[in-house]
């Protein structure tokens, strides 16, 4: 098996992983960083982030505006520190983006323009038009490529950490062209794989979001942290759940029922007196409390209400939302100009993650992860919109740097040890793959896996379901045991990788569903239908989930409070 | 949205490097919905029929440029382009001018070398401090190079143009479209450096301007338009003495 060494190993391509790579080699002049990404770097999901990224740039602006957004949006469970540290760097993070090249949408004096988004109370979100995740991932890919000490391994799947001693000393990775495995050495790994939105059958997420680095993580003894709190973002198209931005309500869109009122008016979420700015949460919810009362419009996938931009002009919106008018005419036969948006709430982002610190840091040394993957403590219970592509700049940039620091105090392991441990990954991958003796098919165990977390870990919740999704994904990880395969060729052999994104993807739902049934309040995206409100008496901490052979421990991790006092989140 | 019992046969390249001396097709006849995409053809054939059948796929809304394909013998993006645009059978292939790893996936490696060799990211002769704010430029510096940032680098032009398949040494419509993507940027000091490359053999002047590339583009970046301009451009330098059209003149 092939050996090889990086100082510092890095475990996926997109924003978060692309940036702790390029503040490594700029932390230090002599290291090099392995680079490691399931896709080329540029097919990362970062690129179908639309709206835009969040950091303070007008002087009706300050830290303290944002930083209290960002607290309240996370219904108090956020880490103060953590979202102190983070609004401050957030506007050096995207100046920095800027002078990489990113071509975000101008003022007409040349400054950066900024637009509105939900729950911020002025414009902060920096874009460009309506691909901001797009340009911002081509822009710090493009800027890597200079630097020939961020060397990439594309298309290497990562199927497990080595660890000697206590500490990570690398990583196994499945070279899908050939089928081979490598070991890629490392003092230091940085996860940065992103969120896991395969694991529902209706959200905005790209093929590739099946919760690897969490597994991994997870499988260590790592904790993972907050699972409960997973995103429905609530513009998505029915059918596809493919993502209409935030910023089209940033722009002034509305959202109408089937009666063609407004409403949001009457919940009065928005900031600034503008209805359709609510948190995602929020506006979540209402749309399903429009679905039971009746209002909303019955489609082929169910009921849906409307985004309407119509009067917003065809100049502005192929100005600001060129992405939104080719994706509702390609993708719905919808022209946004004329015609309203059918949409749907969407599973679009996990707020929980790899526990870590501030660095980005886990209770495992040597590993470190940032990004989707992580839960750093910036969202707490609910993520502001534009906050998540900043979170990948800031916290993957002090993870890179931190995790150089770590490595230059420790050592390369025991290598014949690490070894060992690879040649038991490699019998591993060597049974899974084309596995003849078995009964369960790959796509059905999948479906019943997602239909389970959309049953019992949707907008609203209650513990009988809870309990069921539990219970069925217990299940579902027997049958997975016994799953019969077909493709036994080394070369890019997708069901082998699709089978072990299937087996990541069981233990990452099982942490949200066990995390969700456990939390006896609503607070942020956990809302439940039997216990309504928020309880800070008995609730206002962190959920560890940890891995164990028997099923999933849970334990509890305090929140680090700060100048801001829980309060009732009122809009 | 299914229609009662609407199927469809897909006529699909298959290619194993450890058993096929050469590709070969495979027959498929599924059951269609109406509003699918021909990528949801081929992920109901791995998920229901063949899951041996390999194919990259991932945002499925036309943006991380992973699922380019020959579809009917024209390079399409599959989740972008309509089954209902094709007849009772459809053929999909890998991608036309590159080497098939396996079945519809192509082999990017070439590409990704030609797409560094034009040195895409902002040369400065000083980096501006983090410190110093962001760089001014006006809506009218952002618009001379923004449709030319907007490539997905799908390699659907690589598929469609006549020289990438018979000139080895041309860098190909997308990476010479974001080298002129840099040199057009306002912020940007390193067009003289960025055409050492882009205007010796293989770059600019190997294109014979048939057009394939901007008309396959599903992103509308216009890479023959990227081509011409930079002709142009470097013809009036050429003019001034400050580089050579072609021979990569230091």
């Amino acid at each position: 098996m092939e050996v090889i060494q990086h100082d510092v190993v890095v475990v996926g391509g997109g924003a978060a992983g692309i940036r702790a790579a390029i503040a490594a080699i700029e932390e230090a002049p002599n290291i090099t960083v392995g680079m490691v990404s399931k896709v080329y770097p540029m097919r990362s999901h970062t690129v179908s982030a639309e709206g835009g990224a969040a950091a303070i740039a007008r002087a009706d602006d300050s830290l303290e505006m944002h930083g209290y957004d960002t607290v309240k949006g996370s219904d108090f469970l956020g880490d103060q520190h953590v979202i102190e540290y983070f609004v401050e760097e957030a506007p050096k993070e995207l100046t920095l983006l800027e002078h990489w090249g990113c071509p975000w949408s101008r003022n007409e004096d040349g400054s950066v323009a900024t637009r509105a988004f939900g729950g911020m109370t002025t414009k902060r979100t920096w874009y460009a038009a309506d691909k901001v995740g797009f340009h911002m991932l081509h822009s710090l890919f493009q800027h890597s490529m200079q630097f020939d000490r961020i060397v990439r391994y594309d298309e290497r799947f990562v199927t497990r950490l080595l660890v000697d001693d206590g500490s990570v000393r690398g990583v196994v990775a499945l070279d899908i062209r050939s089928g081979e495995l490598q070991i890629i050495l490392g003092r230091a790994v940085i996860l940065a794989t992103g969120g896991a939105g395969k694991c529902f059958p209706f959200t905005t997420n790209g093929n590739i979001k099946t919760g690897d680095g969490m597994a991994l993580a997870y499988r260590a003894g790592v904790g993972l942290k907050d699972m409960e709190f997973v995103q429905y973002h609530p513009t998505g198209l029915p059918g596809t759940g493919i993502l209409i931005t935030e910023a089209t309500r940033g722009e002034g869109g509305h959202l109408k029922n089937s009666e063609g009122e407004r409403f949001l008016v009457q919940y009065d979420y928005g900031v600034g007196n503008k209805a359709e700015l609510g948190p995602r949460d929020m506006i979540s919810r209402a749309i399903i409390q429009e679905f039971e009362a009746g209002r909303g419009i019955q489609g082929p996938y169910g009921q849906f209400v409307y985004l309407d931009l119509t009067h917003l002009g065809e100049a502005k919106l192929m100005e600001r939302l060129p992405f939104v008018l080719e994706l509702a005419r390609t993708y719905i036969g919808v022209d946004p100009v004329t015609q309203p948006i059918p949409i749907r709430p969407v599973v679009h982002y996990m707020m929980g993650g790899v526990d870590t610190n501030i660095d980005g840091a886990t209770d495992l040394p040597g590993l470190y992860a940032a990004g989707e993957v992580a839960c750093v403590g910036l969202n707490g219970a609910n993520r502001l919109g534009s906050n998540s592509l900043t979170e990948c700049l800031v916290f993957g940039a002090r993870s890179g740097r931190c995790a150089v620091a770590y490595a230059r105090g420790s050592s390369a392991g025991d290598e014949a040890a690490l070894r060992r441990q690879a040649e038991e990954e490699g019998a591993r991958i060597d049974a899974l793959r084309g596995k003849q003796k078995g009964g369960e098919k790959l796509a059905q165990v999948r479906r019943e896996m997602q239909d389970a977390m959309e049953d019992g870990c949707g907008v609203y919740r209650e513990q009988a379901s809870m309990d069921a999704a539990c219970r069925t994904l217990a299940q579902l990880k027997g049958r997975y045991a016994d799953l019969v395969l077909q493709d036994q060729s080394k070369v890019f052999n997708t069901e082998l990788i699709t089978a072990l994104e299937l087996g990541a993807m069981l233990d990452v739902a099982e942490a949200v569903a066990v995390s969700a049934a456990q939390r006896q309040e609503s607070r942020g995206a956990h809302t439940r239908k039997d216990f309504t409100t928020r309880d800070d008496q008995n609730w206002l901490h962190h959920t560890m989930c940890f891995f164990d052979p028997a099923g999933p421990r849970i334990d509890r991790k305090p929140v680090k409070l700060g100048h801001w006092e829980p309060e009732e989140r009122k809009y | 949205m299914s229609e009662q019992g609407a199927r469809k046969t897909f006529v699909v390249t298959r290619f194993d490097p450890d058993k096929d001396e050469v590709p070969k097709t495979q027959t498929y006849e599924i059951p269609v919905q109406s509003d699918w995409k021909v990528l949801d053809a081929l992920n109901y054939i791995k998920d229901e029929v063949d899951p041996t059948l390999s194919h990259r796929w991932s945002c499925r809304m036309a943006v991380c440029g992973s699922c380019g394909m020959m579809v009917n013998g024209e390079p399409k993006l599959t989740c972008k382009v309509s089954l209902a645009e094709y007849g009772d059978t459809v053929e999909v292939a890998p991608l036309s001018n590159f080497p098939v790893v396996r079945d519809l996936v192509v082999e990017l490696d070439g590409f990704m070398d030609r797409f560094q060799a034009v040195k895409p990211w902002i040369i400065r002769a000083k980096e501006k401090a983090v410190e110093e704010g962001t760089h001014r430029q006006s809506p009218k510096e952002l618009a001379d190079f923004k449709q030319f940032s907007m490539c997905i680098n799908c390699m659907l032009c690589y598929a469609a143009c006549p020289v990438v398949g018979n000139d080895p040494h041309f860098l190909g419509p997308a990476a010479v479209a974001l080298g002129h993507r840099y040199n057009m940027d306002s912020r940007d000091e390193g067009a003289s450096e960025r055409n050492q490359v882009l205007l010796k053999e293989g770059g600019v002047f190997s294109c014979s301007y048939a057009n394939e590339c901007s008309e396959v583009c599903p992103k509308s970046v216009d890479p023959a338009a990227a081509i011409q301009q930079g002709k142009a451009l470097s013809l009036v330098d050429w003019a001034k003495g400050l580089v050579l059209p072609r021979g990569g003149g230091e």
